[in-house]
């Protein structure tokens, strides 16, 4: 049953990354990216990493797609279906594809890239534990906790001068 | 469950690979975008599945901070795409080529 879920979900994100690429509309594209985002959270969710699939879900489909579809709506930029890639690009793209493409299988066949020294995968996954995401966050990874957070203000406040510095010139134009 | 760590990291692999392909294949800047989030959903679908096989903590915190790192890092870029548009009423990138010359 585990199984079948796993290839459901991964050709599910499969289809629905491919579609992102080959949609025409930007609109189009954005759902697709909900449907992909949503497939990997369901990944998530089989190795065990409840949190991470809701995070997954809440930061992804809630806040990135939204601010996507804001931003081309805001935009309106219909010429898209007209312009054709080159055959410089396609023939670029597909030979990055192609060599990715290899990497992929030439672990697939062999070993598992487990490592043996460690302990083995529980049958409760450690990823469940919440108490232990707050317990690491709060202690060994409290400098980074709080980098984080100066990198989200520097953020907000970078979006608001880029947006402002524009209205002050077309003020003064 | 018998699907191990090399199918998750083959998905990992094969979601990268697309969100390559779209990155070098499309010509707007939004869907570009969309293709170099497709590009770190691959990545944190592989440190996750090394951390659940491994028995370790480290991959899932690091994918905490990188979901972090992402919205910020949207944000700013959509706010720059928007800068550009106003700027240079174009966000196809074949038009964008102020540099070349």
């Amino acid at each position: 049953m585990l199984d079948f879920l796993f290839y459901f979900l991964a050709a599910l994100t499969l289809g629905s990354a491919f579609m992102v690429v080959a949609s025409r509309n930007a609109v189009n594209a954005a759902m697709f990216l909900i449907v992909t985002v949503a497939g990997v959270a369901g990944l998530f969710v089989l190795l065990g990493a409840y949190f991470l699939a809701v995070l997954q879900i809440l930061v992804y489909a809630g806040a990135v797609v939204v601010l996507f579809l804001f931003v081309i709506m805001l935009l309106d930029d219909g010429g898209e279906a007209k312009v054709k890639p080159t055959a410089v690009s396609i023939g670029a793209s597909l030979a990055a594809f192609m060599l990715l493409l290899l990497g992929v299988l030439s672990f697939l066949g062999g070993p598992e890239l487990v490592d043996t020294g460690a302990a083995q995968a529980t049958e409760t996954p450690i990823g469940a534990n919440l108490q232990e995401y707050g317990r690491q966050l709060f202690s060994v990874y409290l400098l980074p906790v709080q980098v984080a957070g100066f990198l989200l203000l520097i953020a907000m406040i970078g979006v608001i001068l880029i947006s402002k510095r524009h209205q002050e010139e077309a003020l003064e134009e | 469950m018998t699907v191990g760590l090399n199918e998750f990291l083959a998905i990992s692999g094969l979601l990268f690979a697309i969100g390559f392909t779209g990155v070098l294949l499309r010509r707007n800047t939004l869907v570009i975008y969309m293709c170099l989030e497709i590009m770190l959903s691959a990545a944190i679908l592989a440190l996750v599945g090394f951390s659940r096989f491994n028995n370790t903590m480290d991959g899932n915190i690091f994918v905490f901070f990188i979901i972090t790192v992402a919205a910020a890092e949207v944000a700013v870029g959509l706010a720059i795409i928007v800068a550009l548009f106003r700027h240079r009423q174009t966000i196809q990138v074949e038009d964008l080529n102020t540099l070349k010359n």
